[in-house]
């Protein structure tokens, strides 16, 4: 028994805009939505900020040793014990500090991105916004990570009398291509992870090895020609190489074939992470 | 012809045929998550049964993993600009599934909704407070999570802050806020913002009973002043009466009535089921209440005989067994426990009937409710609200309008003496 509706009613209810909720109706107001929700964004990632901050010492104090240290350990063990040489005249523990740089950020928003649907529950059994805000909101915190870590780095060049040219201007593009390479796979894990709770062990074990994987502890150019191209398949190398070529002085070379390759499979990543993280979406709350 | 218009003109939310399904995965029954090793060994399972159901002969057993659940179905109704409508029903009626889809939290699996306006719902109190932030800081946290912006928190701080009166201690990490200072808080903040269109989920169920008369006060106010749409829920009927001139009944996911809140009220308690197996599946890894039954016919000669089964995975030493009758309102008439009176309860029992009799009590005649609790020595393992529902017929009826709505549930035998002054 539906009350058939007139086209008066239409027209009196598209007088305010109406929102009308259906079985499988993919919202057509998405990304509206997505701009209309700006402030809940920056009031998750200034909460993230905020609780990590908290406690300012450590805070910040984490932030500068967790990099410090692999930086001493990798160059200890790569250029001292491995003999492994850096891109041209560049100091090697700058070399490694430079590709560490792109890494953490990329390591930390994947596995902030990844845990977080899951560690806001609360939220989203509760209250509605576009999800997506979430996962994206984990990235003002590494960029702050990034940004203690980036002082770092220069206090370091300097000291080394090796300091950046004019090539530090693509920097930002650099920053915008380690987010995007690791927000795609952090979409769709953490999706996935919604559904299967074990997914999170996967996680840690990914960074482990893509720490090794990904040329953050060595320079790319050790791994032979031949292989560059399969090399390149991993988006990180892509991101690390444009960051060691544009911090160290064009010292490192930017393999441009294998570059376009990343930048593609980093773009192909988040096209499926986007895809698979909106169409499951509307069950998170059913599920959490 | 033309009122039609001017009525859906004003139409806000209109829902037609609305249902919400859930499968209920037996593998999982507690847990709506899997886990991937699980999914795994289920594919596997899977593959390799009709195989064997082959090998035995047997007809291959299909569906019997997973069970559809309707938590809604069909429902329709229109609310206008400026009703203020509880919805009422017992657990599991799909009250609380109604209110999400509003909200946009779940999608429905069939029929359709439309939403005139802002909606801002508040399913629970403090949604996303963080213990380690301060009051201050919560505020602006949760005014943004229910849908307020920078801008509006601001105007409203200072209402905010003097409304949940805890102005020392705004710079103080809410962890440290006392369970009443928290929710007083959340509710403060809740209780201001101001859409088009309010969804309020049982929230009025937390805090002392002062402050809850206040936030009813606001809603009340925000209600008639403002010309704002409320959709209320609460197992409070005495707050449903007062705040709601309408009332949607839901049964089983149905709707089972829609029209003016007493009668709302009436029919709500009309569905009593003598009889209360529970809803759901009893887990039996805790202490559990299995079957409750009030005796009709007691009832009906002024006597109240409730008989309980309840098991246990271990015995319990010693038994505690607890009764609270309710009014119709949801208040508390009055209750009894298994170490009240005198009681020799056995020791170290499993599984049992417990049955309490009552001769001649002394309220008026009408409809009531009891909850069951059970529990080992002062903790308590299993709750049972609304257990059943009963007619009561006192041998003293009152007299013609009179009802225990205006004179409460108790009879009091009492007598009036005269003196003639003048």
């Amino acid at each position: 028994m539906t009350i058939p509706m007139t086209l008066q009613d239409k027209a009196n209810l598209t007088q305010e805009r109406v929102l009308v909720l259906e079985a499988g109706r993919a919202e057509r107001h998405y990304w509206r939505d997505l701009w209309t929700y700006r402030e809940l964004f920056a009031i998750l990632a200034w909460r993230d900020l905020a609780v990590r901050y908290k406690q300012t010492v450590i805070g910040v104090a984490w932030a500068v040793i967790r990099p410090t240290l692999t930086m001493l350990i990798f160059t200890v063990l790569f250029s001292r014990l491995a003999k492994l040489p850096s891109d041209g005249h560049a100091p090697y523990p700058v070399m490694v500090f430079a590709g560490m740089l792109p890494w953490f950020l990329f390591s930390t928003i994947l596995s902030e991105a990844s845990d977080s649907l899951v560690s806001n529950s609360n939220l989203i059994g509760k209250v509605y916004f576009p999800r997506l805000i979430v996962p994206s909101a984990t990235i003002v915190v590494a960029l702050v990570d990034f940004a203690i870590t980036f002082v770092l780095l220069l206090v370091m060049m300097a000291w080394y009398g090796f300091l950046p040219d004019w090539r530090i201007a693509f920097l930002p593009f650099f920053v915008l291509l380690a987010i995007l390479a690791s927000l795609g796979p952090a979409l769709y894990i953490t999706a996935l992870n919604v559904k299967y709770r074990d997914f999170r062990y996967v996680i840690p074990f990914i960074l482990q090895f893509g720490l090794y994987v990904s040329p953050v502890g060595f320079s790319s150019a050790v791994v032979p020609q031949k292989w560059q191209m399969l090399y390149s398949l991993n988006p990180a190398v892509g991101v690390i190489e444009g960051f060691r070529w544009c911090l160290l002085r064009g010292q490192s070379q930017l393999y441009l074939p294998g570059f376009c390759l990343s930048l593609g499979v980093a773009g192909a990543f988040m096209g499926l992470g986007i895809w698979y993280f909106r169409k499951t979406e509307r069950t998170f709350a059913d599920l959490l | 012809m033309r009122t039609y218009y001017e009525m859906t003109d004003n139409v806000v939310i209109r829902v037609q045929g609305l249902s919400k399904k859930y499968v209920i995965g037996h593998q999982a029954e507690r847990e709506r998550y899997t886990t991937l090793r699980d999914v795994i060994a289920h594919k596997m399972k899977s593959l390799a049964r009709p195989a064997a159901d082959f090998v035995r002969k047997g007809a291959t057993v299909a569906g019997g993993e997973s069970e559809e659940f309707w938590a809604l179905k069909n429902v329709m109704f229109e609310v206008k600009r400026g009703e203020v409508v509880g919805i009422i029903g017992r657990n599991g009626a799909g009250k609380s599934t109604l209110l999400k889809i509003l909200s946009r939290i779940t999608e429905p699996s069939g029929g359709r909704v439309e939403i005139k306006g802002r909606v801002a719902s508040l399913l629970e109190v403090g949604t996303g407070f963080h213990p380690e932030l301060t009051g201050r800081e919560n505020i602006y946290l949760n005014g943004a999570i229910l849908g307020m912006t920078r801008a509006e928190i601001r105007r409203k701080f200072d209402e905010i802050v003097e409304f949940a009166e805890v102005e020392r201690f705004l710079d103080t990490p809410v962890k440290r806020y006392s369970s009443g200072m928290y929710v007083r808080l959340a509710f403060a903040v809740a209780a201001h913002v101001d859409p088009e269109i309010l969804i309020v989920d049982e929230v009025l169920a937390v805090g002392d009973a002062e402050f809850q008369k206040k936030c009813l006060g606001k809603m009340k106010e925000a209600a008639a002043g403002q010309g704002r749409t409320v959709l209320f829920v609460s197992h409070n009927m005495s707050a449903v009466s007062t705040l709601c001139h309408r009332g949607i009944v839901l049964h089983r996911g149905r709707l089972h009535f829609d029209g003016l809140v007493e009668d709302a009220l009436a029919r709500y308690l009309g569905l009593r089921e003598r009889c209360s197996a529970r809803a759901s599946a009893v887990d039996l890894t805790k202490p559990s209440i299995l079957h409750v039954e009030v005796d009709e016919g007691e009832a009906c000669n002024g006597n109240l005989k409730i008989e309980v089964e309840f098991a246990s995975p271990w015995p319990l030493e010693p038994l505690l067994i607890g009764a609270v009758v309710y009014n119709r309102l949801g208040a508390p008439v009055f209750g009894l426990n298994t170490w009240q009176n005198g009681c020799e309860v056995p020791p170290r029992v499993r599984h049992g009937k417990a049955t309490l009799h009552l001769r001649d009590i002394s309220i008026h005649s009408g409809v009531y409710s009891v909850s069951v609790f059970l529990g080992e020595k002062d903790t308590n393992h299993d709750i049972l609200e609304n257990a059943a529902f009963f007619d009561f017929v006192s041998p003293e009826p009152l007299p013609l309008g009179l009802n225990p709505d205006t004179v409460g549930a108790m009879r009091a035998d009492g007598r009036w003496q005269f003196e003639i002054i003048g």
